[in-house]
């Protein structure tokens, strides 16, 4: 089932990629995307807060005034308040469901996985409280279903459903205390989500700044298309005849009503459980983790900046004085080796017979990439000859291997030094095609993004300015894209098989390099 | 720069979002009960009586001076009996147990009846005490429930006894 909604992920992103990039893509940046909309719901919150009058009275007809007479700045704020919350529910569900497809709740991400749970309760709890402040028809509805739900719990020596029992049952204070749980709540919820993230370096605090517009000008329409209004006011006396139920966050009322709220409560546990449970029901082999080699680490914190996971600390390098030295936290390292992609001292360029870097996956060192692209390039025949660094986890490069082309599957491209290009090229290819996952869409979060800034030079450790950008194709293609592949490696190969032998190609290729071991290693 | 195919699907996209927003955000409408239906809300919170004995002159006898009180009254709560009948029928009875360790807390009971709209003969006894026989709290009436009106049973021993409202 599980791969089931994974292929069903993998191929909505891929379609939503074809009208948003991945870095807009608003399917690959669900947690983003849903703190975005949380930042809309505190700031128009906010300003609700401020004009809404507590009393048993004027509550209804504050935020009533709000909609009708002041429809051009408050009504519409009540209205992105009210669908920025259901879009929030509906981000946040896809999220959940999305890291479920993928995988990602147990091994290093079990941590976030389990902070994520206590959210899912302060969300609905902080939604459902918020639609009683407006103390409407939908209000009385809610809250009489929400205390009958709550006084099955054995938690309270009077049922907390007299507090709506006639229309003299509500005081004013009721409201102030509605108010301060709606505010305490989602204070709570965004400390939550601070723990959420504790575990994850370079977080997505907000998406793209197309996709946040985007997502504002649609609730904006919306909420001048069809304005979030209130019911006829509450009347305990009275049960509401026809609601306009917000189906997002009020759908366990109808739910009750058809069962029974045994029925909803042990579901709901049973389903937290579950949730709970998944990190330890699922067999999970951890991946070998990153190794610091302190002779060859000056602390230079590459790898503590592009970690992921911030599995990466640095401390005093026991026999360097004055240096820092790389510790891996092996809990949280995901075994990517982005890491050692980052290592300055990851460069095939040096003379060791065996090259040992600062930090190495020992499920690919990089002593073995260099041994691979060695053997490959001195087996390629004809020409142009093309090496190919791909992704396990993006779109598969062994079938493109040919005799002028030589195909390497890395762990993650991010953990492909850029040296290794340049390499590539100064010892006998024409050519060097990067690929791996799809733009947002890496197993590990940062490799694509780190990849395509280290070899565009944007980001350290950079390739260098002498090796020629049009010797180099960057594809980013996921596990369903092996035609795209196929067919962008055929144009690159076309473009370096006409270049050859023309007269910029003779100016801009890179000095022939032939590595030597020195006598005394 | 957008290609116009990608500015089409952002539109596409977005409108398919907002459309799923705006429309689950309000519909489908919900009716809890149908149009010629009315509620009875039976909610009653009452502390049952303790049942306390008379001490006997020996009993008294052999107390310390200052703590002879004549009742000796237990911490505990009698449990509450409560019937209720609609139109000459049993609707409901129960025997509510007061809560708390001790048992000595409130007896509560919160419960909601569907019924058809109009005029019914409504019925309810209760007795705080079951120890003792018979119901102390009876109240009967002919009510006349309006469609969707919510009528509350509820008990007052300040407002004398058993109520509707």
């Amino acid at each position: 089932m599980r791969n089931t909604a994974q292929t069903l992920f993998q191929r909505s992103e891929e379609a939503f990629d074809t009208a948003f990039d991945g870095q807009h893509n608003p399917l690959r940046h669900l947690g983003a995307l849903g703190l975005y909309l949380l930042w809309l719901i505190v700031a128009s919150g906010l300003y609700l807060y401020t004009v809404l009058d507590t009393g048993i009275n004027q509550v209804y007809t504050s935020i009533n005034h709000l909609s009708v007479e002041q429809w051009y700045l408050g009504g519409i704020l009540r209205s992105v308040h009210r669908y920025a919350s259901d879009a929030f529910i509906l981000v946040m569900m896809l999220h959940l469901l999305r890291e479920w497809a993928y995988g990602r709740y147990t091994g290093f991400r079990f941590y976030s996985w389990l902070t994520g749970i206590p959210l899912i309760w302060l969300v609905f709890a902080s939604g459902i409280g918020g639609y009683w402040i407006v103390w409407d028809q939908l209000a009385q509805f809610s809250a009489t279903a929400t205390t009958e739900l709550l006084d099955w719990l054995p938690i309270f020596s009077e049922p907390s459903a007299r507090n709506f029992l006639t229309p003299e049952s509500i005081s004013d204070r009721f409201f102030t205390l509605i108010v301060f749980i709606h505010l305490g709540i989602p204070i709570l919820l965004i400390l939550g989500l601070w723990a959420h993230v504790h575990r994850i370096a370079s977080v997505d605090y907000l998406p793209s700044r197309r996709l946040m517009t985007g997502t504002f000008i649609t609730l904006l329409l919306l909420s001048l298309i069809k304005p979030a209004l209130s019911d006829a006011p509450a009347n305990l006396a009275q049960l509401p005849a026809e609601l306009r139920i917000d189906w997002f966050i009020l759908f366990l009322h109808p739910l009750t009503d058809l069962t029974s709220p045994a029925v909803i409560w042990w579901s709901l546990f049973a389903s937290t459980a579950l949730l709970c449970a998944l990190p330890f029901l699922h067999k999970h082999t951890p991946a070998p983790v990153a190794v610091v080699d302190g002779a060859n680490c000056n602390g230079c914190r590459r790898c503590l900046a592009d970690c992921p996971y911030a599995a990466i600390t640095m401390e005093v390098h026991p026999t360097r004085h004055g240096f820092k030295i790389a510790v891996v936290d092996p809990d949280l390292c995901a075994g990517c080796g982005i890491c050692a992609g980052a290592c300055p001292s990851s460069t095939p360029f040096r003379s060791q017979e065996t090259l040992v870097t600062g930090i190495d996956m020992p499920q690919q060192p990089v002593n073995a990439l260099r041994q691979q692209l060695e053997g490959a390039l001195a087996a390629l025949q004809g020409t142009p000859r093309i090496i190919v660094f791909g992704c396990d986890h993006g779109a598969s490069v062994a079938s493109l291997a040919s005799p002028n082309t030589a195909a390497i599957s890395l762990m993650c491209t991010g953990i492909l030094p850029p040296s290794f290009v340049e390499y590539a090229l100064r010892t006998g290819a024409d050519g060097v095609l990067v690929t791996g996952c799809r733009s947002g869409g890496c197993e590990f979060r940062l490799g694509d993004h780190w990849t395509t800034e280290r070899l565009t030079r944007q980001r350290e450790p950079q390739l260098r300015g002498t090796v020629p950008a049009d010797q180099i194709e960057l594809v980013w293609a996921s596990a369903n894209d092996g035609a795209t592949l196929a067919a962008a490696l055929t144009e690159f190969k076309t473009r370096i098989g006409t270049q050859i032998g023309t007269q910029m190609a003779l100016t801009n290729r890179l000095q022939p390099y032939q590595r030597r071991t020195p006598h005394h290693a | 720069m957008l290609k116009p195919a990608a500015i089409i699907g952002q539109v596409v996209l977005y409108g398919a979002f907002a459309a799923f927003i705006g429309y689950f955000a309000t519909s489908p409408t919900y009716k809890q009960i149908p149009d010629d239906v009315s509620l009875i809300k039976l909610s009653i919170s009452h502390l049952g009586e303790r049942n306390c004995r008379k001490r006997t002159p020996e009993e008294l006898e052999k107390m310390p001076r200052n703590m002879r009180a004549p009742l000796d009254c237990p911490r505990e709560r009698s449990d509450i009996k409560l019937e209720v009948d609609l139109d000459g029928k049993p609707l409901y009875q129960t025997v509510m147990h007061p809560t708390g360790v001790y048992k000595d807390g409130v007896s509560t009971t919160y419960k909601r009846f569907e019924l058809k709209s109009g005029v019914h003969q409504l019925s309810v006894r209760m007795s705080d005490n079951v120890a003792v026989a018979g119901f102390p709290f009876v109240k009967e009436a002919q009510i006349t429930l309006k469609p969707a009106q919510v009528m509350v049973i509820d008990f007052n021993p300040d407002k004398g006894g058993l109520f509707f409202r």
